[in-house]
């Protein structure tokens, strides 16, 4: 069986980051499972621009953000493994993979990153009273027949969900010569980024229903038609508010789930809050040598932090590579009042200045976040607001955290 | 005076943008960096805005293109279609120009290689 120093299960950013991070730390002997024929992820479909202003102070399309990163790893002669799916890993670090070239194959590493990314969820297309017809996709699987494939699922269209890549896929189809009819949203707010709503919908003129939802889908064969009713605060729908619009397409934007199918085979503790990896600030997981970053820990908004998290992963693992693990003591960081997760989920006492990653539950209008422990208030900052679908930080400098005497605890108080 | 109300699109904050015209002057509230003061104005003058979309190359590939300078959003529609019309030579890569001038000073480029 092959030995290796570093395994990367995922060639999209998180991955591609990773394996660069972990080179330049001194890990020479890497190996990046892809399960696909291109390296770079989710993003070669998202060919709209917005990427990487963060990192590289331009706006970046999807494809050229990756590109960026395939070259970095093409540069330093990274082994990759394409249209190879990792089927397993154990916790003692054996990953079975499969191609067609080499049929099911094992390989032993030292340490394993975990960056597979996420999935659409599809809840949101289960509650709803019709039959199936065809013409029901999700967002992300219709922007992979209209930006890799070449061809648009339908000409009049309407969205279930106001996530980003519902109203990406809004704008792409309008200008493609679908007719948008409009995006129902089954929260009072919108998840997606506001430049978007400017710049996909109002541009556009595509109405925005807030506190909407499906209720019936109609058609035989093909999608017909929808009916949508407004819903109450327990997001029922109200009777004698239905309406009808005509459509032969829905699309759904209900969001992302991380794919950790695999994390699972190696016993990897996840958090029923974030469905990610519990982990510490070096992105390793309670086994140690495994690490997670990108959406299979935390499902980003932006690709940026992505690279941020997975450049953290790199490092660590080569650092366990090259030098052991260290074992100190961990305090662990808890959500309060009004944080949906946090993450890392547990600090070292002895980590460097680290950037906590949180997200609230609902919309909060001047806020105060706060970082608690023993009593006392380490970190605080006011905001305006703060949404659901942006994630916020809190900073804690090595000082602070080399002073900690008991779990940290953040919220977000509205006075 | 008129004044003008939209949010910002030139980076994630989407901060909330006042434009108040007065005769030729124009002046910007809202926006927390200089960037939106420029997308502002020009918002209010001549709004435009980056396209992006899909060509075919000849040997029927499809290629994702942007154009390298935002275009006029009244002529968003035209464009697309001009943009989808042409087809790229097979050997075309990621940052060649493929359509010069589309709108003065803006070309199409490839942004990916060929698929
Ligand atoms: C449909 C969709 C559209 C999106 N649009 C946007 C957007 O417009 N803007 C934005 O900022 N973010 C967008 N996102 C979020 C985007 O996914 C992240 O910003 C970023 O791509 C995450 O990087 P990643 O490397 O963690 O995951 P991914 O890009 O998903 O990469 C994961 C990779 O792992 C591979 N993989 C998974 N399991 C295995 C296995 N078992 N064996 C081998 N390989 C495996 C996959 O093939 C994939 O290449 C979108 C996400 C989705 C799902
Ligand atoms: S004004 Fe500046 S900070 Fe605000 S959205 Fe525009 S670019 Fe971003």
């Amino acid at each position: 069986m092959r030995n290796i120093d570093l395994a990367i299960i995922g060639g999209g950013p998180a991955g591609l980051a990773a394996a660069i991070s972990a080179y330049d730390n001194g890990i020479k002997n890497i190996v990046i499972f892809e399960r696909e024929d291109k390296l770079g992820g989710i993003l070669n479909q998202c060919i709209h621009n917005g990427f990487g202003l963060t990192r590289f102070k331009e706006s970046l399309t999807g494809p050229e953000y990756a590109n960026r990163f395939i070259d970095g790893v093409l540069e330093r002669i990274i082994e990759v493994l394409k249209e190879t799916t990792v089927l397993e890993i154990t916790k003692d670090k054996l990953i079975t993979a499969i191609n067609s070239e080499d049929g099911v194959f094992q390989v032993e590493a030292k340490a394993i990153i975990l960056a597979m990314g996420c999935r659409e969820r599809s809840k949101g297309a289960l509650n709803i009273a019709g039959t199936r017809p065809a013409g029901i996709f999700s967002a992300g699987t219709a922007q992979k027949y209209v930006n890799i494939k070449g061809y648009m699922p339908g000409k009049k269209v309407v969205i279930l969900g106001s996530g980003d890549i519902g109203l990406i896929m809004a704008r792409r189809m309008t200008l493609e010569g679908a007719e948008v009819k409009a995006v129902f949203e089954l929260m009072p707010y919108s998840s997606g980024l506001k430049r978007n709503i400017a710049q996909c919908l109002d541009d556009f003129n595509i109405p925005l229903y807030l506190s909407h939802t499906i209720t019936k889908i109609e058609g035989k064969e093909r999608v017909t038609g929808i009916v949508v009713s407004e819903v109450d605060e327990n997001k029922k729908p109200i009777k004698g508010t239905e309406k009808h619009f005509d459509c032969d397409t829905v699309l759904f934007s209900v969001g992302l789930i991380p794919e950790n199918e695999l994390s699972k085979t190696a016993s990897v503790e996840l958090s029923p809050r974030s469905k990610g990896a519990i982990v510490d600030e070096t992105r390793e997981t309670n086994v140690s040598g495994i690490f997670a970053c990108g959406n299979v820990l935390q499902v980003h908004d932006l690709v940026d932090f992505v690279s941020e998290e997975a450049e953290i992963a790199g490092k660590s693992a080569s650092n366990y590579i090259l030098n052991g693990k260290e074992n100190s003591e961990t305090v662990s960081v808890k959500e309060g009042k009004n944080v949906l997760y946090v993450l890392p989920q547990k600090l070292n006492v002895n980590a460097d200045n680290t950037k906590i990653f949180f997200r609230v539950t609902n919309t909060l209008k001047d806020v105060t976040i706060k970082a608690e422990s023993g009593g006392e208030v380490i970190f605080s900052r006011k905001k305006k607001v703060a949404v659901p679908g942006e994630m916020e930080t809190v900073l804690l400098s090595k000082e602070k955290i080399s002073a900690l005497k008991g779990e940290v605890v953040i919220s977000a108080e509205v006075e | 005076m008129e004044s003008y109300k939209f949010i910002c699109i030139e980076c994630p904050i989407g901060c909330n943008l006042t434009v108040e015209k007065n005769g030729e002057e124009l002046t910007v509230l809202g926006n927390t960096c200089k960037r939106g003061e420029m997308y502002a104005k020009l918002e209010v003058i001549s709004p435009k805005r980056v396209i992006t979309t899909i060509m075919r190359t000849e040997d029927g590939k499809i290629i994702a293109v942007k154009t390298d300078k935002p275009v006029s959003k009244t002529k968003m529609f035209e464009y697309v279609e001009q943009i989808k019309s042409k087809r790229v030579k097979s050997g075309a890569k990621i940052g060649d120009v493929l359509i010069e001038n589309i709108e003065e000073g803006a070309n199409v480029i490839a942004t990916s290689n060929p698929y």
